[in-house]
């Protein structure tokens, strides 16, 4: 990866179509390199995720054509949620197959052409219309009911098993869990004070996480994250000729893929694909309602390419896909940072914390593997096409070392920052993606 | 004929496109954007294809699951599919039992558009004996507070069917009543 550049996300951005915001994140990438002009460009992959939210069928051609990239090669990407991360890795392949020395990736969402409450209808298309979308149309309600299991597997039947009354456990169980997503969302909102393209930055406490509006149990407004406008791209390149357009590229050392059921209620219950650092999980089942197999099979796909056998100790940080507080838990340890059941006293012990922000509670393993440093999707937003994307340009940034610059802000630049994943997730789970970047200088 | 009316908060914007169908926004720099409604209805015609016998099952009272045919296979899916997901074989059908257990639940207070006016509502995934997926439901005639992970529910169907997978919800179980001593 040479460059990147990213449009602050927005609830609305009126006043930019969707060509106009990739050409502003795609000006400012061209101007953070070198000598990297238009024609010096082979192609381009770009990615929305949602033709109901454009209401302009074939919009990729029409960024390129905006771009004026035409005649060369384009293709359009589409992978639910994990839509950037997707069009990331089909740049990847496009320069390592061969086929381009310079690709461009270019993603986009305009989820403001519609009320709130129609936007999750849109998105909630991508559940099956036979037999999930009729019972309520509601993405957060698919994530609050994988989160209630992932709360009794791993809490009321660990820290609360001596509970003999099963509602009362129930419920402690999911208080407790509630208390550590929050701390998650105080995490990620207070990160993002410190990025300019941060959708909603801002200083929370568990409680008002906690005692924002409820909106599908356990499930709080500021553990969602929202709709956005925004646009983002990677400009990608061989290795040799990477020095061409900067002194500082970055490698993509590992690329991974996974998928899943559509449908939650087919999620098989059978054995744990082990991490290289993992012992098994004899009486787990798995991965059940609780787990994202999709996202644990993309890890170790991504890991086995970048030889990555302990991530929590060879990454420098991960930006993963926390639609919901929720799933950043569950992405902890389908991305082995920590054991199948260890999601919830990772967050205690403080490992994905930055240590030099107060959190205002205590985070004693503060900076062992940052998550989220830029904020998240809860925080910066999510406009699908581009959220994988802008992941991609975060990590960028932090591996060349220019938060600080890009940033305005050093706050989140992580010290010596020399590996990092970047996690995109769709549906409930049914496709994900897993890349690696590696400081190439 | 006069300008659209400006507004510098998007969400004013929103509300003049109800009232007149168009506004201008003002963006902090001044930039000027015009906004229109443009609307968007479609009727779309939706055929449950090989999913069919499971709806018309609902109708008369009844779940049905799908049973994969190969000897060796034989998974029970609780939500049916033409082909066996495990194997690849044909699947035929069975009926599954009636009353299950709660495997996960929630209660949503928003829905999307089409579903607001339902809220709140309770979505849970059910278990089966039997049967070795799930399927997810509404769940009536209980509130949040009674809900739990392992509670015993019971199927009903609507009498008048709207060919929908909400023409079946679950309820829970009555406890059986205890035996009462005879006189």
């Amino acid at each position: 990866m040479v460059s990147g550049g990213v449009t602050k996300f927005a609830k609305a951005h009126p006043a930019m179509d969707f060509r106009l915001m990739v050409k502003r994140a795609y000006d400012y990438a061209l101007k953070d390199a070198t000598n990297l002009t238009a024609d010096r460009i082979d192609g381009s992959r770009i990615s929305y995720f949602s033709d109901h939210f454009t209401r302009q069928l074939k919009a990729a051609s029409m960024v390129q054509d905006y771009l004026g990239l035409n005649p060369k090669g384009s293709v359009r990407i589409e992978w639910g949620g994990a839509t950037g991360g997707e069009c990331f890795q089909a740049a990847f392949e496009a320069v390592a197959s061969g086929r381009m020395d310079v690709c461009l990736a270019a993603g986009f969402e305009t989820m403001s052409r519609v009320a709130t409450w129609k936007g999750n209808e849109f998105i909630a298309l991508a559940s099956d219309t036979n037999f999930d979308f009729p019972l309520g149309g509601f993405y957060t309600g698919y994530y609050a009911l994988m989160v209630q299991r992932h709360i009794y597997e791993y809490l009321r039947r660990t820290r609360f098993a001596g509970i003999t009354d099963e509602r009362e456990a129930q419920r402690t169980a999911i208080a407790e869990g509630s208390r550590i997503m929050s701390m998650v969302s105080v995490k990620n909102h207070l990160n993002a004070l410190h990025n300019p393209y941060a959708q909603y930055p801002k200083r929370l406490t568990v409680a008002d996480v906690l005692n924002s509006e409820m909106i599908s149990y356990p499930l709080t407004r500021e553990q969602i994250c929202t709709m956005s406008d925004g646009a983002a791209v990677a400009i990608l390149c061989s290795e040799e000729r990477a020095k061409e357009f900067t002194d500082r590229p970055v490698e993509v050392t590992g690329v991974g893929t996974g998928t899943d059921t559509m449908r939650l209620a087919d999620r098989p219950f059978g054995k744990v694909p082990l991490a290289p650092n993992e012992a098994d999980y004899p009486e787990l089942p798995y991965p059940g309602v609780h787990s994202f197999r999709a996202g644990r099979t993309a890890g170790l796909e991504a890991y086995s390419m970048a030889g990555i056998t302990d991530p929590k100790k060879e990454l420098s940080f991960v930006e993963l896909h926390d639609a919901y507080a929720s799933s950043e838990i569950q992405t902890y340890e389908d991305l082995a940072l920590c054991r199948y059941g260890d999601g919830y006293s990772f967050v205690e012990s403080g490992a994905p914390f930055l240590p030099k922000i107060d959190y205002g509670f205590p985070t004693k393993r503060a900076g062992e593997i940052p998550v989220n440093p830029s904020g998240g999707l809860i925080a910066c937003g999510h406009p699908v096409g581009a959220t994988g994307l802008m992941q991609a340009v975060f990590a960028y940034w932090q591996l060349q070392g220019t938060i600080g610059r890009h940033f305005r802000d050093p706050t989140l630049q992580i010290p010596n920052a020399r590996r990092g994943a970047i996690h995109s997730h769709a549906g409930t789970g049914s496709s994900v993606t897993v890349s690696i970047l590696k400081r190439g200088f | 004929m006069a300008k659209p009316k400006t507004y510098t908060k998007f969400r004013d914007v929103q509300a003049e496109l109800e009232r007149s169908g168009s506004a201008l926004f003002r963006d902090a720099e001044g930039v000027e954007s015009l906004v229109i409604r443009s609307p968007y209805a479609i009727n779309y015609i939706h055929s449950y294809a090989e999913d069919t016998p499971f709806f018309l099952g609902l109708s008369e009272g009844k779940l049905r699951g799908s049973k994969c045919s190969s000897p060796s296979c034989g998974f029970v899916f609780a939500t049916p599919r033409g082909h066996c997901m495990v194997c690849g074989a044909p699947t035929g059908w069975t009926d599954l039992p009636t009353k299950g257990r709660i495997h996960s639940w929630t209660t949503c207070r928003f829905g999307s558009e089409a579903f607001l006016k339902e809220t709140p509502y309770n979505l849970a995934l059910i278990e089966f004996d039997g049967a070795g997926s799930l399927l997810l439901v509404r769940l009536k005639e209980a509130v949040e507070s009674d809900l739990y992970v392992g509670m015993p529910v019971e199927a009903r169907f609507d009498p008048k069917p709207k060919y929908s997978i909400t023409d079946v919800w679950f309820v829970p179980s009555k406890p059986a009543a205890p035996a009462k001593k005879p006189r």
